[in-house]
């Protein structure tokens, strides 16, 4: 298959306008992956999938990843002037990234039996409301596994056909899969209550009524 | 007592013929949860037209437990056991794929010795998965038992095998990162033997009395088509995809582990039907048959683990890969992150049956509700995976 850079280059060319960026991989793997922006991404991966090198036509594996905010330490070597001569410093400075969920595809070709090729987007923030567009259109294997994003991660994809939770249940609310999602403490009935999670889950709960009826059964015969 | 009867019977009801009450109109039904045919707590949303069925929505998540979010939060060789929980019939498979994966990680090399035991216990899996999946789907079919048995016979053999080496017949816990856990000895070896060389046999048999049964060509034979094309987009794999004749098959295409150094053919079907998806098993059993007869004379001695792989507080360096095998079910992959710590940053199952079940409803429609149930065996799903 050809280089990661020349597809790139030659996928930027085909689809005017569009912005893909090459994520390194530092482990030993070597797996690059594409970072295509998502106003572009839909003919992006039309371009991947119709390209008579590349026929990347089989979507293999699709995938959410959760990024939280981070810094990163950067180290540069600034020159600068110290007791009147110029020097080398290192110089470190904080960078912020804030957090954002990403969407992970894995691409091969069943015409050239080669791959893979990653591609991926970003969404802008891991709001309530983070949107990527839908590849679903492009590869059908990615409708299930779109769901299993939106409702694990909480990532909606624009003209997806289907659009439902998959694994959870329709009334949950968060996301699971979130790095800082933080499971319901408020369970119906724990059934070995540990004190601490039996004094966790009565802060949810009005207590129960003293009477309830049963009060007034006696264990008299009666007459 | 008598005269509530005569009530009920006097009273007028209105004349119910199927055309009338049916026509035009969708009865909803759901299928599942409880359903014996459903192979475990699976769930589909028909909407039937008498008893063709017009629309299908699979509902899944009843044996949902998140297990990529536990993968996630214990180390990478905590995972090791529980990936035999995702196809607990296949954990010498899954256990296969995961240990691939971190290898591809932290790139380590596995030993020859090792290669070969992981090639003969993943045939072996193939040989016990299709064979029962063959008694399964028959006996959805309503052949009850009595064939489910026959090839429960043969699976036995080979379980009583994954015993003997590993301590546990379904949850194997076999592989580890950089090769195996537990030697097999020569006389395991011989063992194995004895049982691989009458197994085309038992496929003889197996073939002559079913899948040349009439009935069952009947209930198959243009059942569930699935077009190659569809099959490519909606990324089916394993014998399923091979059915509709894409030749595909990641042994020969990845040549992962050592699977070049064997002579076996790809089968193919042709019309991508049940029928087809029934003989691919049958056919695939065939080139285990022959994987394995090559494979158990060739082992060589040799260590079974690479000794630079520490197991305890094992930190692979940071960056992602994707591993993947053919599984019996299809295309298994496991998808890793490290940040350099003892846990993966994310890790990911692609489960070849979750996402088989994609066409499951372009299958079906058209189709009899009868027909369904057949179509779903076809698929060859185990829940324990496809809602992990």
């Amino acid at each position: 298959m050809e280089p990661i850079e020349q597809i790139r280059v030659r996928a930027e060319t085909a689809v005017p306008g569009a912005k893909i960026d090459i994520v390194p991989n530092p482990g030993p793997a070597n797996q690059l992956s594409l970072l295509i922006d998502s106003a572009h991404a839909t003919d992006v991966a039309r371009f991947l999938r119709d390209d008579t090198a590349l026929r990347l036509d089989f979507c293999s594996n699709v995938t959410g990843v959760d990024w939280l905010d981070r810094t990163v330490k950067r180290t540069s070597k600034v020159k600068r002037v110290v007791d009147g001569e110029e020097k080398e410093v290192d110089e470190s400075a904080e960078e912020k990234i804030p957090g954002y969920l990403e969407a992970v595809y894995h691409l091969y070709s069943m015409a050239h039996k080669h791959g893979p090729v990653v591609i991926r987007m970003r969404t802008t923030d891991r709001g309530d409301d983070a949107r990527l567009p839908s590849l679903t259109p492009v590869w059908r294997s990615a409708e299930f596994q779109e769901r299993e994003i939106f409702d694990l991660y909480g990532v909606h994809f624009d003209s997806h056909p289907d659009l439902r939770r998959i694994l959870m249940w329709d009334e949950f609310v968060d996301h699971p899969m979130r790095k800082d999602y933080v499971p319901p403490d408020d369970f119906e009935w724990e059934p070995t209550p540990h004190d601490e999670v039996l004094a966790r889950a009565k802060q949810h709960y009005t207590p129960r009524p003293q009477l309830d009826g049963a009060e007034k059964i006696t264990t008299q015969p009666q007459s | 007592m008598s005269a509530t009867m005569e009530t009920i019977e006097a009273m007028e009801r209105p004349p119910v013929t199927m055309s009338s009450r049916l026509d035009g109109e969708l009865l909803e039904v759901s299928m599942g949860p409880q359903h014996p045919s459903t192979h475990g707590v699976f769930r589909m949303n028909v909407a039937l037209e008498g008893e063709i069925v017009r629309k299908l929505k699979p509902v899944f998540g009843y044996l949902h437990r998140n297990h990529e979010q536990i993968g996630e939060h214990t180390s990478y060789l905590g995972s090791m056991p529980y990936t035999d929980r995702l196809d607990y019939f296949c954990s010498m498979t899954n256990n296969w794929a995961y240990a691939l994966s971190v290898e591809k990680l932290a790139g380590i090399e596995v030993p020859e010795r090792a290669e070969y035991l992981r090639v003969i216990l993943a045939e072996l899996t193939r040989l016990q998965n299709h064979a029962s999946l063959l008694g399964f789907l028959l006996s959805d079919m309503g052949a009850w038992g009595t064939p489910l048995m026959y090839a429960f016979r043969e699976r036995e053999k080979i379980l009583d095998l994954f015993e003997s080496l590993s301590g546990s017949r379904m949850m194997c816990d076999y592989m580890r990162f950089g090769g195996c856990r537990v030697d097999a000895s020569d006389e395991w070896l011989a063992v194995a033997k004895k049982i691989v060389d009458p197994f085309p046999k038992f496929l003889d048999e197996f073939e002559e009395l079913i899948l040349q049964n009439e009935i069952v060509i009947a209930r198959t034979q243009n059942v569930g088509k699935l077009s190659l094309e569809l099959a490519i987009s909606a990324g089916i794999t394993g014998p399923m995809l091979r059915a509709c004749g894409v030749n595909y098959d990641i042994r020969k295409v990845d040549g992962y582990g050592i699977y070049p150094r064997f002579k076996f053919r790809v089968p193919l079907g042709e019309h991508g039907d049940t029928y087809d998806r029934l003989m691919m098993r049958a056919l695939e059993m065939r080139e285990s048959v022959e994987i394995l007869k090559q494979a158990l004379p060739q082992i060589p001695p040799g260590p079974i683990v690479n000794p630079k792989v520490k197991l305890r507080a094992f930190r692979p360096p940071v960056g992602e890969a994707y591993g993947r095998i053919e599984a019996p079910k299809g295309e298994l992959g496991f998808y890793l992150i490290s940040d350099g710590g003892p846990n993966p940053y994310r890790y990911r199952v692609r489960p070849p049956s979750f996402i088989n079940l994609t066409v499951l409803e372009d299958m079906c429609l058209g189709h009899t509700v009868a027909d369904v149930m057949v179509i779903l065996g076809s698929v060859d799903i185990v829940m324990g995976e496809v809602d992990r």
